[in-house]
């Protein structure tokens, strides 16, 4: 245990890991990535109320679903390097947020574009989605803030305080739905009781969140590579590395 | 496969602009966070693989003149 997390306190060990995770995993994201998109778009079924429109749930919900899962991910790392001063920790908050971001848009994205032929509008300033907005606002916050600091170790304080404070929005964004009903639907997939949702349509929607939590994982481990050899680059394994032209 | 053709795909009964132009947006931003990093990356370690060869250069002048 203790070693185990000594290694992962050593940037080598993490750049050489990651790297031997990536080779796999990121071929194996996109191959689901690819699956899932051609699967939902044309062997499913039309929804019997929204017709086609709704295909667009395939990308939607897995890209909200893991932008509210990379927040924990990086609200942790901050809670970590905030109190056990991790370098690590500081290193995977930074890493996380521009992704939670990019997700988190594409989230916004697709539900506008939903909600113009479902609802007939593509914006209402409805709990859930203004909670999100909220979010991404969170998540450029900590990428912000991260480049406003000349000092890179206030700044990782400031944006792990900025990301445990961001944590309030989450459970507001998983109840806004109950909370406050008005054009968003609940959630249709539940871990206790029946889905609301038809099994030819469900698995390639777990498929799909399966394939968008690999991909932040793939995501998370590039931007924390890259800062790795930023962060390290008068050290002599990455002059070496640099050297071996790898 | 649902749809009868290529036609029918892309039209989706009238909400191929919307479903299209969602997966084409999500697509980019896929896309986006994938290869920027790893441009950084690359990028880094051409330009510490350059300076290495700088200082190399310039510790084999000094030895030379000396």
């Amino acid at each position: 245990m203790w070693s185990f997390l000594h290694k992962l306190g050593s940037p080598p060990w993490l750049y050489a890991i990651s790297g031997s995770i990536l080779r796999w995993l990121l071929p194996l994201t996109l191959l689901a990535l690819a699956a899932g998109v051609v699967w939902g778009l044309l062997f499913t079924p039309p929804d019997f109320r929204q017709g086609n429109s709704y295909r667009i749930i395939y990308i939607h919900v897995p890209a909200a679903v893991v932008a509210l899962a990379g927040y924990y991910v990086m609200a942790t790392a901050g809670a970590i390097s905030l109190i056990w001063r991790m370098k690590m920790a500081d290193v995977a908050m930074k890493a996380a947020a521009p992704v939670g971001a990019a997700l988190t848009f594409a989230a916004l994205f697709t539900g506008a574009v939903w909600g113009k032929p479902t609802w007939g509008t593509y914006w209402v300033w409805d709990a859930r989605i203004t909670s999100m907005l909220l979010l991404l606002f969170l998540y450029l916050g900590v990428v912000v803030l991260y480049e406003a600091y000349e000092n890179k170790e206030a700044a990782g304080k400031a944006c792990a305080v900025l990301s445990l404070v961001g944590t309030v929005n989450i459970p507001i964004i998983y109840k806004s739905v109950d909370w406050w009903y008005s054009l968003h639907q609940p959630a249709s997939i539940k871990f206790t009781g029946d889905s609301t949702i038809d099994p030819s349509m469900l698995y390639p929607l777990l498929l799909m969140i399966c394939a968008f939590y690999a991909l932040f994982t793939c995501c998370l481990l590039l931007n924390m590579r890259a800062e790795l050899l930023q962060r390290e680059a008068r050290t002599g394994w990455v002059r070496k590395l640099a050297r071996g032209g790898e | 496969m649902y749809f009868d053709s290529v036609e029918a795909m892309l039209a989706m009964e009238g909400h191929g602009v919307f479903v299209w132009s969602a997966y084409v947006v999500t697509a980019v931003v896929i896309a986006l966070i994938l290869l920027l990093p790893l441009r950084r990356q690359r990028r880094l370690l051409r330009e510490l693989a350059a300076d290495e060869r700088r200082a190399r250069a310039v510790a084999a002048n000094a030895r030379g003149s000396s």
